[in-house]
């Protein structure tokens, strides 16, 4: 083995369980020097980051937050599999000292790994202001490894904290303390499991640790072991494990046992549990009718922002950068043929001012999310919710997801990673694109306008319901059927309070505006360039265009709701994006884009009302938009289900819309 | 038994009362899950909110968890008498 001293690059992972402020310490460690990716295989983020001292290169790879190294979830699998495949050179664990029962759970779990270990005691402060005390130097004794205490929001105990990964990185190897013992039923098991497990068999884990998981029951090692072991083997393996399923409770035990011991080593006389601000603060925002209105009350505020602040910076983007530019463009390649202007101007154009225009609205949305969740209210809205959620076979977690979709499905479907289980995480992306997002609200808006005057608000709401309804149908449908049986357990941790960390909010809505931009940006782009070639091609003409051909082959399914081919057409080009609809209209009926009141009234005259909201229907059910799908296909890495979504969503919009048609025509209403 | 009659799921605790985890059952997953946030056998939970139906908050080490009402039944618990 290379002595320490020599190593001129170290691996150090940053382990800890959710709201422990890993991010925040990661953030204060690596600054803007990180680099944002994903696992590989994996939907999961990964996030590495480079710091360098006396010459030596410490790459910090922040370790998806999990409470323990079982692989229940993709999460705690990606975690676990860093640290025992990979082995960092150091591993820093970080607990937080106002709960630190509870966090040293996981740091057992990291001892039993045998790594050089550094240990965090985040939140310092707020144990202080809990009553408790906690003795660092009691807790570095009874642990025999470094413990530095710290306040990693306010930047404390930073440095302390580079120099004792330092210090540990120069020592050599050494193996720390191995945690607790596990008890002689346990070690018998154990030494069972070794018997029967083939001494050739090559395992990628330890041998020792994974025959203690295995008893812990860890799915990801039962399969493999299940593949990969000869079948009589294997059989007496599972005969063990299924007869000592109670030894998971346990070795769970063991641990919590060796924990609450180490925690009365280290802390002090906790006084009487005091009511904090945050108990109080959560008598209203759990309580199941103060909750929900506190929770309605912030919604309306981030739609408040959304819509007073946001809306009329997108209005300038758009009038202000985009059109002028295509404006520009337009006047500057005079002479050049026809076609190529249209393509710039529209194509281009066109499709990245779509995008740019979006920034600022979804800016406000993740910027408020971003400080909810490092709040920690996000757990009390998921536990609000959840009664509701439950109704449409869903839980809380999925509530905050498909809320988001209000602004723009695409973060809603990325947004889902944070459900768990993989059925609710499928349901949650299959159904996200039913939230009537932002784009869509624009269209409602100027048909509902155009056609029913006074009523416009009753009936846009109507028509938002009918959306919701299908949404609930739809997640029923699909948790009932096509997920049936699976563990989808709503067990949450609610984190204490917290004054909202600056760094790491902003830092959390750049990286999700960034990623939007990439992928809506990417898909967008290419959309706006086939649809603009299809609208154009042969003729330059719209209506002996590739498209308009398309929409008079639809034209007799059109006819069915009231509809000409021109309004397919309309529809077809709302896959780029859902509000291309209006523009196309204003081209394909001449009124040009822009001007609403002239669109609204050509609108009136070429469908009656019925076929309107029949037309409204359609094209809030529709196949969901370009970027929506690439999302869909990107979360759910299944061209599979990104066909069902795409699928059912279709199907779902013409039975829907030629109902509403039908129905209203039979009544004799409004055709 | 008086002592039998004490266990009983933790979603059957009112508000304030205490229990001790007598044991957990249902999927591995939800198992695995509890134990690592500190409901093991043994420990003891005290109820914050329950109101009948819908999900219930319980103290365990110093920690708030939410459980879902479902799996609020799958915890049975070991009533503490109340002190008054």
């Amino acid at each position: 083995m290379t002595k320490g001293s020599c190593r001129k690059n170290v691996t150090v992972a940053l382990a800890g369980a959710p709201n422990t402020g890993k991010s925040t310490l990661f953030n204060a460690l690596t600054g803007l020097r990180q680099h944002v990716g994903n696992w590989p295989g994996k939907t999961v983020e990964k996030k590495t980051g480079i710091y360098r001292r006396n010459g030596r290169v410490f790459s910090f790879v922040d370790l998806p937050g999990s409470y323990s190294l079982s692989a229940h979830s993709l999460e705690e699998e990606i975690a676990r599999d860093f640290l025992v495949r990979e082995r960092p050179d150091l591993v820093v664990a970080i607990a937080d000292a106002s709960s630190l029962e509870r966090s040293l759970y996981l740091v057992c779990e990291l001892l039993q790994l045998g790594l050089p270990t550094v240990l965090a005691l985040n939140m310092m402060d707020v144990a202080r202001s809990g009553g408790l005390e906690v003795d660092a130097a009691a807790l570095e004794t009874t642990l025999g490894i470094p413990v530095v205490p710290m306040v990693a929001r306010d930047g404390q105990g930073i440095s302390p904290l580079l120099e004792a990964i330092e210090t540990v990185a120069d020592e050599e190897r050494r193996t720390p303390t191995a945690g607790p013992r596990l008890g002689d039923d346990i070690e018998a098991l154990v030494a069972r499991l070794d018997v029967l497990l083939p001494a050739e068999f090559n395992l990628p884990y330890p041998r020792r640790w994974a025959l203690v998981k295995l008893l812990e029951g860890d799915p990801s090692l039962r399969r493999s072991l299940k593949a990969t072991l000869p079948a009589d083997a294997w059989e007496r393996i599972r005969e063990v494990l299924h007869v000592h399923e109670q030894a998971m409770l346990e070795i769970a035990s063991s641990r919590y046992d060796w924990a609450a011991e180490t925690y009365r080593r280290a802390v002090s006389r906790p006084r009487g549990e005091s009511v904090s601000l945050g108990e109080r603060a959560d008598r209203l925002l759990t309580h199941p009718l103060g909750g929900l209105f506190a929770f309605v009350a912030m919604v309306f505020g981030i739609y408040w922002l959304m819509f007073n602040v946001g809306a009329p910076l997108q209005r300038w983007l758009q009038d202000n950068m985009v059109a002028r530019s295509a404006d520009g463009l337009e006047g500057a390649l005079k002479g050049w043929p026809d076609w190529s202007t249209s393509l710039l101007s529209n194509g281009i154009i066109g499709g990245a001012g779509l995008v740019l225009t979006f920034i600022p609205i979804l800016a406000i949305l993740f910027l408020a999310l971003a400080m909810l969740e490092d709040v920690g209210y996000m757990a009390r809205a998921a536990f609000v919710m959840d009664r509701f959620m439950h109704l449409i076979g869903l839980r809380g977690q999925s509530f905050l997801p498909l809320f988001l979709g209000w602004g723009c499905n695409v973060p809603a479907i990325m947004g889902s990673r944070i459900v768990e289980s993989r059925g609710a995480r499928l349901t949650t992306i299959l159904v996200a694109p039913l939230v009537p997002c932002a784009a869509r609200m624009v269209v409602i808006a100027l048909f509902t306008a155009a056609f029913f005057g006074g009523a416009a608000a009753l009936v846009s709401w109507s028509m938002v319901m009918l959306n919701l309804v299908v949404l609930a149908l739809a997640a029923l449908f699909i948790s009932r059927f096509l997920f049936r049986g699976q563990d989808s357990s709503f067990v949450m941790e609610l984190p204490r309070y917290h004054t909202p960390n600056i760094r790491t909010v902003l830092l959390t809505t750049w990286d999700r505006v960034r990623r939007f931009v990439v992928l809506a940006g990417t898909v967008i782009l290419v959309m706006s360039l086939v649809v603009w070639a299809f609208s154009t091609f042969p003729s330059g003409d719209i209506e002996d265009s590739i498209l308009g051909h398309i929409g008079r082959g639809l034209a007799p399914i059109g006819g069915l709701m009231g509809l000409d081919w021109r309004m397919m057409v309309a529809l077809l080009t709302s896959f780029v994006a859902k509000e291309q609809t209006i523009a196309t209209l204003g081209v394909i009926l001449g009124t040009g884009e822009g001007a609403n009141g002239a669109l609204k009234t050509e609108l009136t005259s070429i469908m009656a009302p019925a076929a309107a909201v029949s037309f409204i229907a359609l094209q809030m059910l529709f196949v969901p938009c370009a970027a929506s799908v690439a999302a869909i296909r990107q979360e759910t890495r299944s061209w599979r289900w990104t066909g069902f979504a795409v699928g059912y969503m279709l199907v779902t919009s013409f039975v829907v819309a030629i109902a509403i048609y039908q129905v209203a025509r039979l009544f004799g209403l409004g055709v | 038994m008086r002592a039998d009659d004490q266990v009983v799921p933790l979603g059957m605790l009112r508000p304030g009362e205490t229990g001790i985890v007598v044991d957990l059952s249902g999927g591995r997953g939800f198992v695995a899950r509890c134990l690592a946030l500190g409901c093991t056998p043994g420990t003891r939970l005290r109820m914050e909110r329950n109101v009948g139906r819908g999900p219930v908050i319980v103290l365990v080490r110093g920690t708030r968890l939410a459980l879902g009402r479902g799996e609020s039944m799958r915890l049975r618990v070991k009533r503490q008498e109340m002190k008054t």
